[in-house]
């Protein structure tokens, strides 16, 4: 049965857009058919995280208005054949999505993929809400540092209210990914620890991100990063974060850098 | 060990102030938007139960919530104007 999972936020920059990339690449290499839909409207930028900007025809406007069909606005992913994109239209006003349109589209989709991933825009108005409104379940994407916890909270009432499944009064399962995350700054108590996230915002935990240049590296090249490069700790992260979507236990640990001694000398500077 | 690390970063630790504030701002805010006017329906209804027995200045119903770690308490603190003791055991008898 299709799953629809919501990657959001509230605040913006915090790695949804490189988080639902990811996470969408690695339940593809994992053997799942998915498609990421970007409800960004008017700012998309998850079709540049899949390295797919100069192959949109149609987008998620166009097939709510009816001008295309939603086969003829699905792009194929290059690299693997069971990942697709939804894009986001980028001239058009966000008013254009309506609740009724994306019902529509989400259930159309549910026939035929296992996983449906929608990108989220920043900020809790509605664009955030119809990305978040069919969902079944949410990974709530937060940095640890103070505006993004609490941008959280707020995300997380909206997801436990607004959405459809909370509406029919069933539970909407939410999964905290911490990104951004530096263990040794942590340590030093210069940031707050995960303990203390997971203690404010009461959500069990899918995944620790540590803070890599191998996330921008891997966004300059249009990459997911579980794609560029999979052995690199971000990427070994958001693997761990799906196989636990999946439902398989696995041990919580947070994947460090593993700096050759070249990376050491030249690794800040070659980025 | 902490303190120790503190020592040779020559700083004190700011995360426990981030999520200091944290828990005092979500406290209020969960309060607030959990449902916006929880506080203000109980204050009405609270007003209205007491005052069909004793008449009350409405201004002196006072009606708080407070969220912790732990527990939660929910204040309400009405004043009586004087006088009204003696109605009420008038009522009583």
């Amino acid at each position: 049965m299709a799953k629809v999972l919501v990657v959001t936020s509230g605040k913006g920059g915090v790695g949804k857009t490189t988080s639902t990339a990811a996470l969408g690449a690695a339940l593809a290499q994992m053997g799942e058919k998915v498609v990421v839909i970007d409800f960004d409207v008017g700012l998309r930028n998850l079709d540049l995280a899949m390295g797919a900007e100069r192959r949109i025809v149609f987008d998620l406007i166009n097939v709510v208005q009816g001008v295309a069909k939603l086969s003829q606005a699905l792009i194929r992913d290059k690299r693997l054949e069971n990942l697709w994109l939804l894009p986001a239209s980028a001239t058009r006003d966000k008013d254009a999505l309506t609740d009724e349109g994306v019902g529509n589209i989400i259930a159309e989709l549910r026939n035929s993929y296992d996983w449906i991933l929608c990108d989220s825009p920043a900020g809790v108005e509605r664009g955030a809400l119809l990305a978040m409104r069919y969902a079944d379940e949410a990974v709530i994407v937060t940095n640890p540092e103070v505006s993004s916890v609490r941008d959280s909270d707020r995300i997380i009432r909206m997801l436990d209210s607004k959405t459809v499944k909370a509406e029919r009064g069933e539970q909407i399962e939410k999964h905290m990914l911490i990104t951004r995350y530096d263990s040794a700054r942590a340590l030093r108590g210069e940031m707050l620890s995960i303990e203390d996230i997971l203690e404010i915002l009461a959500t069990p935990l899918l995944g620790i991100i540590p803070e890599s240049q191998d996330v921008l590296r891997a966004s300059n090249v249009g990459s997911p990063v579980t794609l560029n490069n999979a052995a690199s700790a971000p990427a070994r992260a958001y693997s761990d974060a799906v196989r636990r979507l999946m439902g398989e236990t696995v041990t919580m640990t947070v994947p460090v850098e593993s700096k050759g001694l070249m990376n050491r000398f030249f690794g800040r500077r070659a980025a | 060990m902490m303190n120790l690390l503190r020592l040779i970063g020559g700083r004190t630790a700011s995360a426990p102030v981030a999520r200091e504030r944290l828990q005092i701002l979500l406290a209020h805010e969960r309060g607030l938007r959990g449902r916006p006017d929880l506080l203000g329906v109980l204050r009405a209804e609270i007003l209205a139960v007491v005052s069909r027995h004793i008449v009350l200045d409405p201004e002196k119903v006072i009606v708080r919530m407070d969220r912790n770690k732990h527990v939660s308490t929910l204040e309400v603190d009405i004043e009586v104007p004087t006088g009204v003791e003696r109605s009420l055991a008038v009522a009583a008898s």
